[in-house]
């Protein structure tokens, strides 16, 4: 007994080594599964209240393009608005958009943390559980193209897992000829202006160029713009092939996000279970 | 270990990781290249420290970084790695009761010792940060390339800092 623990005490550097690696191993894979229950990340108070206060110089140098490309977004709203309440001359009625209560709400939010630079980024937004927030609501820029899912919420923060992360598939289809495929952001290069498609089965005709929308098979609603076709020229060997597209929607300089609620998603989801049950 | 040396660490703590979290997180060389200078703070822990000490101040320095990057435990493990390989470095070069030098900092022990040191230590750190990162090995290559850029990067910065921060004392 005695002999093993001078063994012990005089190698404690590599069984010290042991214990804490495996408690790192542990926390990185509990992190990598879909239930998550320890709160060390952004969504913590403390870390996020710096992040808040942090971004605050970052908001002000880019007031300027943020102020535009939300007047823009105004001016095409405002357009939107005449066109559904524009006057019929002809019979001189008042069309308005009759749909009372919409199917999706969008919440506006500001980024407070964004990493591009990571294999795996995750974006902390300013709104949380108190405002209707739950994990997997599926997050749009505004006006450009696909951002992400709810990861984590806390009471006023939340995470975002970012379309710049390996685990986040969107399916998406050419906006053409509705080909559906599946985005993934990457294998092999890590450049945030930059996708794939997969998935793509070979006969369907892509130009460079064509313009790839979510499908009507993603969580987000059905034809939010996510890129143009860059590269087609991918060699695979299979019968699907890969796209490279070049992203809408410019991760490094993302100010505001819209969290989109949808009103059927737990309908959605309750019904889909029941689905997997049978098969 | 007397207290200027405890504060001076503290301060270092601070200022490396605030760097790291404003500055070089944000920071990246044609998406491959990513510096990790806060380890640093690690390597540069006075020699007299008790190994679990080490480990408990590295395990911390870990998961505060990782929970400013949600990337839970993967800091946190590289950091624990880069220890242990500081405690058999540091136990095979120097020995055991010539700690006539409280820091291993560059000025201390020599330009090419703080090398071979850095150089074990980033290139440790940086494998299991990147292959933790990833999670996966259908993109083995592509990540040890990270790994490599990344570690080049770091061991540079943190050369650097040492040549600024430090005058060569006469030995």
């Amino acid at each position: 007994m005695r002999n093993l623990w001078i063994f012990v005490s005089r190698y404690n550097a590599f069984f010290f080594f042991v214990i804490f690696f495996i408690t790192g191993i542990v926390l990185t894979v509990k992190n990598n599964a879909y239930q998550r229950s320890v709160t060390v990340n952004s969504t913590n108070k403390v870390v996020g209240d710096v992040y808040n206060n942090l971004n605050i110089l970052k908001k002000y140098m880019n007031l300027g393009m943020v102020n535009d490309s939300l007047s823009a977004e105004n001016a095409r709203l405002k357009t939107e608005i005449l066109a559904l309440r524009s006057v019929d001359t002809a019979r001189d009625v008042t069309i308005k958009d009759t749909m009372g209560t919409p199917q999706y709400t969008y919440l506006a939010a500001r980024v407070i943390k964004n990493s591009i630079t990571l294999r795996n980024n995750v974006i902390t937004i300013n709104k949380g559980s108190l405002d209707d927030i739950k994990p997997g609501m599926s997050v749009i820029s505004p006006g450009k193209g696909v951002v992400g899912y709810i990861r984590d919420v806390s009471e006023h923060l939340a995470t975002i897992q970012s379309l710049l992360h390996q685990k986040t598939y969107v399916s998406v289809s050419i906006k053409k000829n509705h080909a559906v495929g599946s985005l993934i952001w990457g294998e092999r290069n890590l450049d945030y202006r930059k996708a794939y498609i997969k998935e793509i089965p070979n006969h369907f005709k892509v130009k460079l160029g064509d313009t790839v929308v979510t499908s009507i098979y993603s969580k987000f609603p059905s034809g939010i713009p996510v890129g143009t076709v860059s590269n087609t020229g991918i060699a695979t060997g299979g019968n699907f092939m890969t796209i490279e597209i070049n992203l809408i929607n410019d991760f490094s300089t993302l100010q505001y996000v819209y969290v989109i609620k949808n009103k059927y998603a737990a309908e959605q989801q309750a019904l889909e279970a029941k689905n997997s049950d049978e098969q | 270990m007397n207290s200027k040396l405890i504060l001076v660490n503290i301060t270092r703590w601070v200022i490396l990781l605030l760097i790291q979290i404003l500055l070089l997180r944000n920071l990246s060389f044609y998406n491959m290249a990513t510096p990790f200078t806060y380890i640093l703070f690690l390597l540069l822990l006075p020699f007299g420290i008790p190994n679990i000490v080490l480990y408990l101040v590295a395990f911390f320095t870990g998961l505060t970084l990782d929970a400013f990057y949600d990337t839970l435990g993967v800091h946190t493990t590289a950091c624990i790695t880069l220890v242990f390989v500081r405690i058999l470095f540091i136990s095979v070069t120097v020995s055991r009761d010539g700690f006539d030098e409280p820091e291993p900092t560059l000025g201390n022990m020599g330009f090419k010792w703080f090398l071979l040191y850095a150089l074990f230590c980033t290139f440790s750190h940086h494998l299991v940060l990147f292959l933790l990162e990833t999670f996966r090995l259908t993109e083995l290559s592509y990540t040890l390339l990270r790994c490599l850029m990344s570690g080049m990067f770091t061991l540079f910065t943190v050369v650097l800092v040492e040549f600024i921060f430090y005058n060569r004392k006469a030995r």
